[in-house]
């Protein structure tokens, strides 16, 4: 490919850092989220959560409750239809399986759903609940997910339910590629490595929890104001459970308060458009944060054996990845996560020429994991770079090296980019775009790697550790998911950008603009976007698999692009002049004879100047991308470990990403910056917890720690842009990367220090502590 | 009960049951930005000023702030807010913006009493506002420069 970085363009809006389009209404403090409508006459509902990690419901008797003063509505199993559908907002059809109920006879974790009540109050709600009578009949619960496949009990054996890998033996998912002859190549390699990590059950706490409202319109279509990343999904579910056409759903996302995955879930909307249905009347939910923790979603805990071999030199020859993945009491996004833990990892170390990847989702009796930043490559690379630095080790090599000599590079593939998809098998791609190198250049530069021998810890009793981690992620979800914008001239030259895109909080609005002003040639302030209201907005999948900048990002360009062709088309017919030679700069068209602006022509365009050529300029364009371009990046700590207490002391993080061009540079360190503190909170403090019952004992900020403003170490994010040639003006997208570095780079970095090694996230101070007490010994 | 105090600039009166947390209140009546992310006092995105001090408003009754003088982002219009707001939006810091109302109510708080914090001082200072988008690198970055711009000015 050359070196892209002389193919890197100027632009004029693009790779500016512009104030985001919706700042100034977040910074005011405008009534702009889920939460912040009143609704005239509006209810209010809660659900009732299970108490009990299995059981049947025998009986529910609700009629106290619908005694109580204020409430208005009970719903339960009895009195609601059952439809088995996914909670997973993925594209239709989705790839999880249709194991979840409205309501269910069975409840599988303590959160999950018993019942609801909607009322006039939040007090009357809540008595109604308490007035709630369940008989319950308990059932074994599985917690461990080593223990589920041979379980005398099962969790998922009602028989509507369909989709579901192995029923018989809990496993929800599963999935099995082979490349070559790992186990022959790896035995007969001069260098084998051996490696399981386990990680833990991990919450994405949006600061804003789910807040749903569900209303009637003036035509009695069913309107639901959602903190969702995927309005049309949503849209679509609400449809199938409820049995209703799609056209008389309307699904609007306003701003939206953090999701992460999250929000990539069905939870709130099927309840409060029940009782709006029922009732006539607005109902609006709000998960509380203990109910955010209890009852929302999780990531995926798993375990992660990886199995390396190469040769005397470091050329890794072949990888075994074999994983056991934990997916609670409903199986949304296990087969997608699961792939991913091998999809977004094993192709990075592409010199690899055989490779096993196989594992199992298996259910237990807690609480849900589903799609989180990231979406199993952090788990994956765990493993992989814990692994990789114990090759450069007994290869005898600089963790740099063996990184360089092993990863892919710009015009090379990987056979698992073609077998291994979202749930089936994936398309052959090869790399346009790599600046790995310069990322493992300029990181190390910036922490000191060359010079970290010298750097001595702060006290006798602390020792310095130095750690990196290597990955990629992708750009969306290729053949599978699509985006589609629309952008409207109006009378002064600005355009209506119309999206389904899903601004999250990421900036993606902002980031749209810039790339239709860029392609129409206007300034930013010339776009007026409105995203993810299925009434107005074309389709959009939505806010996930870190697909917005990339494939809606070409969607908006191919519309701009269509807008400008058919402008310079009418004016070329009007103006007798050759459209091939027609000029489009500076806000002007500019032909032969004719020069106009494009505000002067726009107004002509639906004015009697034009008589019978007016025309109302619109076009619409859908993007439905071939490949999934990875942005790479490298990841760099350094850290102290004090040998008397075991706390881990990171104090800076380095990550160099190529994120091909960086349409807004200060959003896309944004983008980073938030996705690497996560992770650190992952690495070092969070972990929901359970007692034996499988009852979650810290649901709350109190007791779950992420990271505040006096946890973070100092941070520096470098953008390596190369020119992606798929992409939007160059760009790839860098939504999810930044999280997968953190564990592994600190692990090494603490293995650096003390030789210690940790291979179970969090790595709280009792567990370092515990590791350095048993090499005392 | 009867509950007055001076809400952004205005005295108002309020007739409310005694268990009436803040926040409720001033969400009821209009105050948005007064965000609910928690409820325990431990996210900070429901923070606003009492008497100058950034305090959670879901910690605190109604009854409490009686007589005292309570301000949200709401009534944040003068140079310090303004400057706050503009360098928080150029510096990249607001992503969803969910916490931001409490994170200007903590910032306006440290910079109405210190001039030129250091960043181990802001950081501090924001260690009650939990962000889950942006790593808390361009808040502080952002602080920084709003006590910059004004010092110079």
């Amino acid at each position: 490919m050359g070196d892209n970085k002389s193919e890197k363009q100027n632009y004029n809006v693009v790779n500016k850092s512009l104030t985001k389009v919706d700042g100034k209404s977040l910074v005011n403090g405008k009534p702009v989220f889920a939460g912040d409508y009143d609704y005239p006459d509006g209810l209010v509902a809660g659900i009732l959560a299970s108490p009990k990690a299995h059981a049947e419901i025998v009986k529910i008797n609700t009629s106290e409750a619908e005694k109580v003063d204020g409430v208005v509505s009970v719903l339960h199993h009895g009195n609601v239809d059952r439809v088995p559908h996914t909670t997973a907002g993925q594209g239709y059809p989705e790839p999880s399986p249709y194991d979840a109920y409205i309501f269910d006879r069975r409840v599988r974790y303590v959160g999950d759903r018993v019942a609801a009540v909607a009322g006039e109050s939040g007090e009357a709600v809540r008595e109604g609940l308490e007035k709630i009578d369940v008989e319950y009949r308990d059932l074994e619960p599985i917690f461990d997910p080593k223990k589920s496949r041979d379980a005398s009990v099962l969790i998922h054996d009602e028989e509507d339910s369909s989709g579901i890998y192995d029923p018989e033996n809990n496993v929800a998912a599963n999935v099995d590629i082979e490349i070559g002859d790992p186990e022959k190549i790896i035995s007969g390699a001069d260098v084998v490595v051996e490696e399981t990590c386990e990680t833990q059950f991990a919450q994405h706490t949006p600061i804003e929890p789910h807040v749903t409202t569900a209303y009637l319109d003036e035509h009695e279509r069913l309107v639901v104001r959602t903190s969702t990343q995927v309005p049309f999904h949503v849209r679509r579910i609400l449809a199938q459970i409820l049995d209703m056409p799609i056209g008389k759903i309307r699904v609007i996302k306003p701003r939206v308060g953090g999701g992460f995955g999250v929000k990539q879930e069905f939870l709130l909307e099927d309840v409060a458009s029940l009782f709006a249905l029922r009732t006539g009347r607005p109902v609006t939910m709000e998960y509380s944060r203990e109910e955010e923790f209890r009852s929302s979603r999780c990531r995926h805990p798993m375990e992660v054996r990886v199995k390396l071999g190469a040769t005397s030199e470091g050329e890794l020859q072949g990888i075994i990845m074999e994983v056991l993945s934990n997916t609670g009491a409903y199986g949304t996004h296990s087969l997608t996560v699961l792939s991913n833990v091998g999809s977004k990892t094993l192709p990075l170390y592409n010199k690899a020429s055989d490779l096993h990847f196989f594992g199992d989702a298996v259910y237990t009796n807690l609480p849900v994991p589903g799609a989180y930043r990231g979406y199993g490559a952090p788990q994956g690379y765990f493993s992989l770079e814990f692994a990789m630095e114990k090759l450069a080790e007994k290869v005898g090599k600089d963790p740099i090296e063996i990184r360089r000599i092993n990863h892919i590079k710009e015009g090379e593939t990987s056979p698992i980019f073609e077998k291994l998809g979202e749930g089936k098998e994936g398309t052959v791609q090869y790399i346009n775009s790599c600046r790995l190198d310069e990322c493992l250049d300029r990181g190390a530069e910036k922490i000191g790697w060359n010079e970290r021998n010298d750097k001595e810890a702060s006290d006798k009793y602390r020792k310095k550790g130095f750690g990196l981690a290597i990955n990629m992620q992708g750009s969306g979800i290729p053949l599978i998911d699509m985006a589609a914008a629309r952008l409207k001239l109006n009378e002064d030259g600005s355009f209506n950008l119309y999206v389904g895109a899903t601004d999250i909080g990421t900036g993606s609005d902002t980031v749209l603009s810039q790339i239709a002003a860029e392609a129409l040639g206007i300034d930013l302030d010339d776009i007026i976007v409105y995203s993810s209201d299925t009434d107005f907005t074309p389709f959009d999948s939505g806010a996930y698999a870190s697909s917005t900048t990339y494939v809606s990002g070409n969607a908006v360009r191919k519309a701009a692009e269509k807008a400008r062709d058919r402008i310079i088309e009418i004016f070329a017919s009007r103006y007798d002049e050759n459209p091939e030679e027609i000029d489009w700069k500076d806000g002007k068209i500019i032909g032969s004879d004719t020069t106009k602006t494009l505000a002067e022509f726009a107004l002509s365009l639906t004015s009697g100047e034009m008589e019978t050529d007016q025309e109302q300029i619109e076009a619409t364009a859908s993007e439905v991308p071939e490949e999934s371009p990875p942005p790479f990046a490298a990841h760099f700590v350094e850290l102290e470990v004090d040998t008397r207490t075991g706390e881990i002391d990171l104090q800076k993080y380095v990550s160099a990403v190529d994120c091909g061009t960086a349409i807004n540079p200060n959003l896309a360190e944004g983008q980073m910056e938030g996705a690497i503190v996560n992770g650190i909170g992952y690495a070092l403090t969070e972990e929901m917890e359970f007692n034996n019952s499988g009852r979650m004992t810290n649901p709350s900020f109190f007791d779950y720690k992420i990271p505040n403003t006096e946890d973070i170490p100092e941070i520096e994010v470098i953008l390596v842009e190369s020119s992606e040639p798929t992409g939007p003006m160059g760009a790839k997208s860098v939504g999810e990367i930044g999280i997968n570095g953190a564990i592994p780079a600190i692990a090494n970095a603490v293995r650096d220090a003390t030789g210690i090694e940790l291979t179970n996230p969090p790595f709280t101070p009792e567990k370092v502590w515990e590791k350095l007490k048993e090499t005392r010994k | 009960m009867k509950v007055e105090f001076v809400l952004n600039g205005k005295e108002v009166e309020f007739d409310v049951d005694p268990g009436k947390v803040l926040l409720d209140l001033l969400r009821e009546s209009g105050h948005k930005s007064v965000k609910a992310g928690c409820k325990t006092g431990d996210c900070g995105a429901c923070m606003v000023l009492v008497d100058g001090r950034a305090m959670t408003s879901c910690t605190l009754y109604a009854a409490q702030v009686d007589g005292q003088d309570v301000k949200t982002v709401e009534g944040l219009e003068d140079e310090l807010a303004d400057r706050l707001k503009e360098s928080l939006l150029e510096a990249g810091a607001v992503q969803c913006g969910f916490c931001i109302p409490g994170v200007l109510i903590s910032a306006y708080s440290l910079l109405s009493k210190v001039e030129n914090p250091s960043r181990d001082e802001i950081k501090a200072a924001l260690d009650g506002n939990l962000c889950r988008c942006t790593g808390y690198v361009k808040q502080i970055d952002a602080i920084k420069e709003t006590a910059k711009s004004l010092g110079g000015s």
